[in-house]
C-alpha cells in the first residue's frame, strides 16, 4: 500500500506519482539486488560444487548436487593453510583494532581536551599525513620494516598500521564535542586524566567506538597490499594473502578455493548481519567527515 | 548504561563559583607543566608511532629516491633527480599514471551516479527497506580478492563455462576472451564492475545518510511554491542540499582509484597494459630488481600528485568549510 500514494498522510507531496512509479522503483529494486547477490550466490554454489560442476562445458546456473564434505576437505588439505591464514587474519583484525583504537583515542583526546601550547601545530603535523595514503607509503615503510627485522612476523603486520592519522583526526573531532559538564564533575570527584578518560569518557563514547572498531576490523581485515608486502613466509600469510596465491597455484581444486574464499567473507558477513547499525553510523560519520 | 555520578560533585560544586572559575582552579591546580605532560602521556605513543612509521619512510624514500639503489637501502652513488628523470619519461611509470586517469575517468563518475542512485532508490522504498539497504552495502564486507576471484574465475572466465558468457551463449554469441585481450580492452569492464559492486553500497551509505538529514519542509515550501516533485525538486532541492556529501564523496572515490592495487593486481598477470601506479611500484621496487630508488621516487611522485588533487579540490569545492 505504501507504494501507491502521490501524498503521504500529512498531504505532504512524494517524488513518486501514481502506481506506476511505485511498481518501477521496486522493480527497479528488485533487478539491482539480484545482480548485487548474484557473486554471492556463486561463491556459495561454487564452495559446494565438484571442479567438474564448475568447468562443465554445460555450465548450469543450479548446482546438480551439494558437496558437504568439501568443507572438511579443505581444513585437511596441507596445501591449504586456510586454518593458520584465518587465524593470523584474526590477530592482526583483533590487536590491530583494538591498538589503533586505544592509541588514537587518546591522542585524539590529548588534542581535543588536554591544554598544550604546541598542540595546534601538532595538529597541523597529523592532518599533513591524511594526504599521504599509506598505500603510498608502502616501499619505505617496507624499507623501514625490515630493517627492523619484522618481515613476516605478525608486529610487522600489525604495528605500522596502528598510528593512523585519519582515525586520531575523527576521535578529535568527536571528543570536541563531548559534553564537557561529564568530565568537570569527574574532576571535582577526584578523578585524575587517566580516571576521567577511563571511566567517564570512553565508557560513555561506546557507540562511536563501536562504529570506529568494526569499520577498522573490516579494513585490516580485507587489507592486502600490506600483508603481501610483508607476509613472505607461509606462516605469516592473511587470509586474503593465502587466497591470492591460491589462485595462480595450479595444485588448488578450485572448488576449494572457492569454499576457502566463501569462509574467508563468513566473519564479516557476519559482523554486517549483526552490527549493521554501528556500522551505517560509522561509514556515515567518517565518510562525511572524511 | 553507565551511571555518571554527578550527584557526588554536588557539595563541592557550591564551594567553588561557577563552572568557569572551576575550568581556571583546576588549570592553576595541575599548572601548564602538568597539563603538557598529560598531553604527552595521551598522545605521544600516537605521536612517536606518526613518527617512526610515516615521517621517517617519506624521509627515507626522498633520500633513497637520491640514490641508485638496487637491492640496498643503504646506497652509496648519488645520482640526483635522475631516478625522476627516468621514471617520468622512460614509460611504464607514466603509461601507469594514465592507466590510472582512465580508470578514474571512468569509475568516478559512474560510481557517484550509481551510488546516488541507489541511495535516491531505497530512500524511496517503503516496505523492506532494511533489506535493500543490507543487500546494496554486503558486498562491501568482501575483499577486493575475492571479488576478483569471482570475477576471474566464475563470471567473466574466458571460456564458455563462464557466467558471461553462458548468458552471451543463449543469444548466440561467440565466447569473449574477457581478461585475456587487449583489443578489444574487454579487461576494463571487468575492472570497472567489480570495483562498483563492491564499493556502490559504502558510497550509498553516505548518501543516504545525507539524504535523511535534508529538511522535509524544503519540499513541502517547494510545494506550495509549485515545484514539480521529480526533475524539478532534484535539482533544485536534493542535489544542493548534498554539495557537502557530493564533494566528500569525490573526494574519497578519486583517493580509492589512486589506490587500486588489489584487483588490478589478482584480475590480470604482470602484464605490460593496464597497471596502476601501485602495481608498478610493487613490481618496481619489491619485484626482481629491488629498485628502491626508482621505487621511492615513484611514490614521492604520486604522493605530490595525490596532495595537489586533495588541496585543488579542497581549493574548488571548498572541501570541510561546512564542517567547521
Amino acid at each position: 500500500m505504501a507504494t501507491s500514494s502521490t501524498t503521504d498522510v500529512r498531504g505532504r507531496p512524494r517524488a513518486v506519482s501514481g502506481r506506476a512509479g511505485g511498481v518501477a522503483v521496486y522493480t527497479v529494486a528488485v533487478v539491482a539486488a539480484l545482480l548485487f547477490l548474484v557473486p554471492f550466490y556463486l561463491l556459495i554454489r561454487n564452495s559446494l560444487a565438484t571442479d567438474a560442476d564448475i568447468t562443465g562445458t554445460n555450465w548450469k546456473f543450479l548446482p546438480t548436487e551439494l558437496h558437504w564434505e568439501n568443507i572438511p576437505e579443505l581444513f585437511n588439505d596441507p596445501a591449504v593453510p586456510m586454518a593458520r591464514s584465518m587465524w593470523n587474519s584474526l590477530v592482526v583484525g583483533v590487536l590491530g583494532t583494538a591498538g589503533q583504537l586505544l592509541v588514537c583515542s587518546l591522542a585524539g583526546y590529548a588534542l581535543a581536551r588536554v591544554p598544550y601550547r604546541h598542540a595546534n601545530k601538532i595538529f597541523y603535523a597529523v592532518l599533513a599525513t591524511l594526504m599521504i595514503p599509506s598505500a603510498v607509503t608502502f616501499v619505505p615503510s617496507f624499507v623501514l620494516v625490515s630493517s627492523l627485522g619484522w618481515v613476516s612476523s605478525l608486529q610487522g603486520l600489525i604495528v605500522p598500521g596502528l598510528f593512523s592519522g585519519f582515525t586520531a583526526f575523527l576521535f578529535r573531532q568527536y571528543f570536541l564535542g563531548f559534553p564537557k559538564e561529564l568530565e568537570e564533575a569527574a574532576r571535582i570527584d577526584g578523578l585524575g586524566s587517566w580516571g576521567t578518560y577511563w571511566r567517564i569518557v570512553v565508557p560513555n563514547s561506546r557507540g562511536f567506538f563501536s562504529a570506529i572498531a568494526v569499520i577498522t576490523f573490516i579494513t585490516n581485515w580485507n587489507a592486502f597490499l600490506w600483508p603481501l608486502v610483508i607476509g613472505q613466509d607461509q606462516s605469516s600469510w592473511t587470509v586474503q594473502v593465502a587466497l591470492s596465491t591460491f589462485t595462480t597455484a595450479q595444485t588448488v581444486n578450485i572448488h576449494e578455493l572457492f569454499l576457502a574464499a566463501t569462509v574467508s567473507i563468513l566473519p564479516l558477513v557476519l559482523v554486517f548481519l549483526f552490527l549493521q547499525r554501528y556500522l551505517v553510523e560509522g561509514v556515515a560519520h567518517t565518510g562525511i567527515k572524511g | 548504561m553507565t551511571t555518571i555520578t554527578t550527584g557526588g560533585a554536588r557539595p563541592g560544586a557550591t564551594a567553588s563559583p561557577g563552572p568557569a572559575a572551576k575550568a581556571k582552579a583546576r588549570r592553576d591546580g595541575h599548572g601548564m607543566r602538568g597539563s603538557t605532560r598529560t598531553f604527552w602521556l595521551f598522545a605521544g605513543p600516537f605521536l612517536a608511532g606518526l613518527l617512526l612509521f610515516v615521517y621517517v619512510p617519506v624521509g627515507w624514500s626522498f633520500y633513497l629516491s637520491l640514490f641508485q639503489a638496487q637491492n640496498t637501502v643503504t646506497p652509496t652513488k648519488f645520482v640526483g633527480l635522475d631516478n625522476y628523470a627516468d621514471i617520468l619519461t622512460e614509460g611504464p611509470f607514466t603509461d601507469s599514471l594514465w592507466t590510472f586517469t582512465l580508470f578514474a575517468l571512468i569509475v568516478v563518475p559512474l560510481t557517484f551516479v550509481l551510488a546516488l542512485a541507489l541511495a535516491l532508490l531505497v530512500h524511496r522504498i517503503r516496505v523492506a527497506r532494511a533489506f535493500f539497504r543490507s543487500v546494496f552495502f554486503i558486498p562491501t564486507a568482501c575483499s577486493y580478492v575475492v571479488a576478483s576471484m569471482v570475477w576471474k574465475l566464475s563470471i567473466f572466465n574466458g571460456v564458455r563455462f563462464g557466467l558471461a558468457n553462458t548468458v552471451l551463449g543463449w543469444f548466440g554469441i561467440e565466447p569473449v576472451a574477457w581478461i585475456g585481450t587487449v583489443s578489444p580492452p574487454w579487461y576494463w569492464l571487468v575492472l570497472v564492475t567489480v570495483r562498483l559492486w563492491l564499493q556502490l553500497g559504502f558510497y550509498m551509505i553516505l548518501f543516504l545518510a545525507a539524504l535523511q538529514q535534508i529538511p522535509k519542509e524544503l519540499y513541502e515550501a517547494a510545494w506550495t511554491d509549485g515545484a514539480r516533485p521529480g526533475r524539478q525538486t532534484f535539482r533544485h532541492i536534493t542535489l544542493p542540499q548534498l554539495r557537502t556529501t557530493s564533494v566528500a564523496v569525490i573526494l574519497l572515490l578519486l583517493i580509492a582509484a589512486y589506490q587500486a592495487f588489489d584487483e588490478f593486481y589478482n584480475l590480470l598477470p604482470n602484464t605490460p597494459y593496464a597497471r596502476p601506479p601501485l602495481v608498478y611500484l610493487y613490481y618496481t621496487a619489491l619485484g626482481q630488481g629491488q629498485d628502491f630508488g626508482h621505487g621511492s621516487a615513484g611514490a614521492l611522485v604520486l604522493s605530490a600528485l595525490i596532495t595537489m588533487v586533495t588541496l585543488l579540490q579542497g581549493r574548488i569545492f571548498g572541501f570541510g568549510k561546512a564542517d567547521s
